[in-house]
């Protein structure tokens, strides 16, 4: 405390109070520097755990579809694996087959504290080795070969196959041997994928037409029953009109199915032979080969051009097998249009409450205690909110919803299940509280002088609010929205509950009436994550398919923020140079 | 100042009111107002006489802005707001029960302390009023803010711009937009809250020069803390001091042989 003490006033002789310079230390703790330090390193840390686990999942999703090397191992007992490396570990080698092994290979093992490494192979085949992965352990190697003339093909089924060539038979005609450059399988393999494009269109779009229309009668015959009563005019009426435009249907349907059945047909005699690495042989059909290749063969043209079909088939098309294959389609679809519904329910939703709680509402506790509520609302699990979606907008709303405007198709639900529409409200309403919060802080924070200057000009409240203060709160409630949809786009557990599906038959958006069908279950790219990563019959096959779909839905999180961003950004521009 | 506010005693007001000959425009009369429980005018009654401009002068706090924001009823923004007394308007009571706010306001125009222009077009500002109206009529609109801007000295600069955001303009144009804001829709009396304590010399001369050459057009209200503006641009002159009305009268006497000893202390720089 002596610091603190005027030596002059210590003194009441002197005549004129001098007040000594004192010298004040100010230590380290004091200036902050450990704080500065300690806040700068939480902050450090925590961009580098974000930015690794951004390139982890990237340089994963971006690698996944690079054509890789197969490798043929040949072990020391003569076993041959062909397969693509996929990855290499140190396992604790077991005692009893330890014993088995050569000293020198004992000794080698025993000098590495027992451990020894081994690879592991996709070796594709399942339906012939039924597996797709085999391990094989370094010592066991004598010879790894990487034969140009080895395939690897991906199927429509049964997983990839590694093997080589034997032979092609196109209409009962046996050629070989053939190799995959050669034109005329090049031409066999097209003209087989065309026909079976065909055929897929004609199942699905021509057929499926003809169902839809024959739905539709039955459903009259139906709606006519439970208008009119059971054999009443209209009932019969409708009854004839059904037997009659179903005879010419079916024979529609009859002409569609015999020319599918005729393709099917060229395609099954439009085969190929292969022989797989241990001299087993494998017929199939050509037209199951989704695509094939010298897999050591490949010179940099061929690289990229199988890497960008593989993509263009990911983003383009539909899934099989069980979802590790084939494309995401339907799962992106699905995304956005299960996001945008949301931000359609909520942005409005959100912005009246707000505007209510804020402008309008006298501030005492009532107001506060709503606010308080409308915060904790963030806080609970989204699984309740899924639970509440499923109990109150499926089974409670869209039961009624059903039983007044669909009854003639009970008991099977329409609007009465889990369905687009349904996800996207529990999803609105999960994010409700973020847009009422944001909302209501933007519109404090519109200048008092700004209200004054309008209602002085005998503008009445709501005129304010509409010509000025909302104007002027649209960043920030753009904000909130953006906010929402960011939590909103990720969010899987409650969609499980009110719509979500593995595999989607239909897309929500298609040619028949009314072309919008938001009661129809939908698939979304998060659930897609954790089905293909943990509910599939291989899940060392769908792993790199978990690290591409994360990429994409990041990127679709990404894409839609950016373009909230950029609109928010222009409404921001708008009130530059505003001086408050 | 080391007067002690308790013991304070207050003689009744002076005064000595310049007419205008058009008659009273306002008519306060025994004005008391609280915030809560805090007392902020005491009995102030006040004739301003139309087609005059009349300042409010007084050291911070005094009460002169509140007084000039009950007369739009600005003041009902305000939490816990009580008053009593009356304030005619060409004899009609503003704080008559079920008197209609919004219309009241429609009939007076407000100049704020800093410039306030609404982030949109400069013609959009300007017809704001009648946009509030509801008029849609193109020539009508186009015809107020030339009428507006002429008048408030600001159409040679942007009569090019009109479309531009008013948010572009310099600070004393912007003022000046505000006072363009304020008379586009013709108001009876024109309020202005310290027009100028946002602005530079240069712009401030340009506002008094409009004050004064609105005069005789308007009946104009202004709160001023600068005594060299309210001995410029007023006629009467009010000097308002801890909520009460101290003297109220012709300009040239308050500041030359004021009547009230306080108020020969604060136009002499005594205090305040």
């Amino acid at each position: 405390m002596s610091a603190y003490v005027n030596k002059s006033a210590a003194a009441p002789d002197a005549e004129i109070p001098i007040s000594m310079p004192t010298v004040r230390m100010t230590d380290l703790r004091a200036r902050g520097e450990p704080f500065t330090w300690a806040l700068g390193g939480a902050l450090a840390l925590g961009c580098l755990m974000i930015i690794s686990f951004l390139l982890m999942v990237f340089w994963n999703g971006v690698t996944t579809f690079v054509p890789k090397d197969v490798a043929v191992v040949t072990s020391a007992d003569g076993t041959v694996t062909a397969g693509e490396p996929s990855r290499t570990e140190l396992y604790k080698v077991q005692p009893e087959i330890l014993q088995t092994l050569k000293p020198e290979v004992q000794q080698a093992i025993k000098d590495n504290d027992g451990f020894a490494s081994r690879t592991l192979y996709r070796t594709g085949n399942y339906d012939i080795y039924n597996e797709d992965f085999r391990w094989v352990s370094d010592y066991e190697v004598a010879k790894t070969e990487m034969p140009a003339d080895i395939l690897f093909a991906e199927r429509v089924e049964w997983g990839p196959l590694i093997a080589r060539l034997k032979s092609m038979n196109i209409d009962g005609q046996q050629i070989e041997p053939v190799d995959i450059g050669n034109a005329a399988f090049r031409e066999a393999h097209t003209a087989a994928r065309d026909r079976r494009a065909r055929i897929a269109q004609i199942e699905k779009d021509d057929i499926g037409r003809i169902n839809h229309k024959l739905e539709e009668l039955r459903l009259d015959v139906r709606r006519a029953e439970l208008k009119s009563g059971r054999d009443s005019p209209a009932h019969v009426a409708a009854q004839r009109e059904l037997e009659e435009r179903s005879k010419a249907l079916e024979v529609e349907y009859k002409v569609l199915a015999d020319e599918a059945a005729r393709l099917r047909d060229i395609n099954s005699r439009n085969t190929a032979t292969f022989v797989e690495i241990g001299g087993r042989e494998k017929q199939m059909a050509m037209d199951a080969i989704v695509r094939i290749y010298a897999a050591n063969n490949l010179d940099l043209v061929d690289n990229i051009g199988i890497y960008i079909s593989r993509w263009w088939e990911f983003v383009s098309d539909e899934p099989r097998e069980a979802n590790t294959e084939g494309g995401i389609l339907p799962a992106i679809f699905g995304t956005a249009a299960m996001t945008l519904l949301m931000v359609i329910a909520v942005a409005p939703f959100g912005v009246i409450t707000a505007l209510y709680l804020r402008e309008y509402a006298k501030q005492g506790r009532l107001v506060a205690f709503v606010r308080i509520s409308v915060n904790n609302l963030a806080g609970v699990p989204s699984i309740v909110y899924g639970v509440f979606g499923l109990g109150f907008f499926a089974y409670v709303l869209g039961g009624s919803i059903d039983q007044l405007f669909y009854p003639e198709r009970l008991p099977n639900p329409t609007f009465g299940t889990g369905g687009l529409l349904w996800a996207s409200l529990t999803l609105a309403l999960l994010t409700v509280p973020v847009v009422i919060v944001a909302t209501e802080e933007a519109l404090a924070a519109v200048p008092r002088s700004m209200r004054e200057g309008s209602l002085a000009c005998g503008a009445s409240k709501w005129q304010t609010i509409k010509y000025i203060v909302l104007p002027r709160a649209l960043p920030g409630i753009m904000t909130g929205i953006i906010l929402a949809m960011a939590r909103g786009a990720g969010e899987v557990a409650p969609l499980m509950l009110v719509g979500v599906v593995k595999l989607a038959p239909e897309l929500p958006i298609d040619g028949f009436f009314p072309f919008v069908h938001l009661e129809r279950s939908f698939m979304h790219l998060g659930f897609h994550i954790f089905d293909v990563g943990f509910q599939s019959r291989n899940s060392e096959a769908g792993k790199p398919m978990v690290f591409v779909t994360t990429m994409l839905l990041i990127g679709l999180i990404f894409i839609m923020n950016i373009t909230a961003i950029m609109v928010r950004n222009k409404l921001k521009r708008k009130f530059k140079g505003s001086q408050f | 100042m080391n007067m002690d506010v308790q013991t304070l005693t207050f003689d009744d007001t002076i005064y000595h009111v310049k007419k205008g000959g058009q008659g009273t425009v306002l008519e306060i009369n025994t004005l008391n107002l609280w915030y809560g429980a805090a007392q902020a005018l005491h009995g102030v009654t006040m004739p301003i006489e139309k087609g005059l401009v009349t300042a409010l002068i007084g050291p911070s706090g005094c009460g002169k802005s509140t007084l000039l924001r009950c007369i739009n009823r600005m003041n009902d923004l305000v939490d816990g707001l009580k008053i009593t007394g009356e304030m005619k308007l060409q004899g009609e009571n503003i704080y008559a029960r079920g008197a209609d706010v919004i219309a009241l306001r429609k009939r007076m125009g407000m100049v704020f302390q800093k410039p306030n222009p609404f982030p949109m077009s400069i013609f959009e500002n300007v017809i704001y009023p009648l946009r509030v109206d509801g008029v849609t009529d193109k020539t009508i609109l186009e015809e107020t803010v030339e009428r507006a801007l002429k008048g408030s000295a600001l159409w040679n600069e942007v009569k090019d711009r009109l479309q531009d955001s008013a948010l572009g303009l310099s600070g004393g144009q912007q003022q000046r937009l505000c006072i363009a804001r304020a008379i586009a829709g013709d108001p009876e009396v024109l309020l202005m809250d310290e027009p100028c304590s946002a602005l530079d010399p240069i712009a401030t001369a340009k506002i008094e020069d409009l004050i004064n050459e609105l005069t005789g057009h308007y009946t104009i209200v202004i709160v001023t803390h600068n005594m060299q503006q309210a001995a410029r641009v007023s006629d009467n002159t009010a000097f308002m001091y801890l909520g009460r009305l101290i003297e109220y009268g012709d300009t040239e006497t308050i500041f030359q042989t004021p009547k009230s000893p306080r108020t020969q202390d604060y136009v002499t720089g005594r205090f305040g």
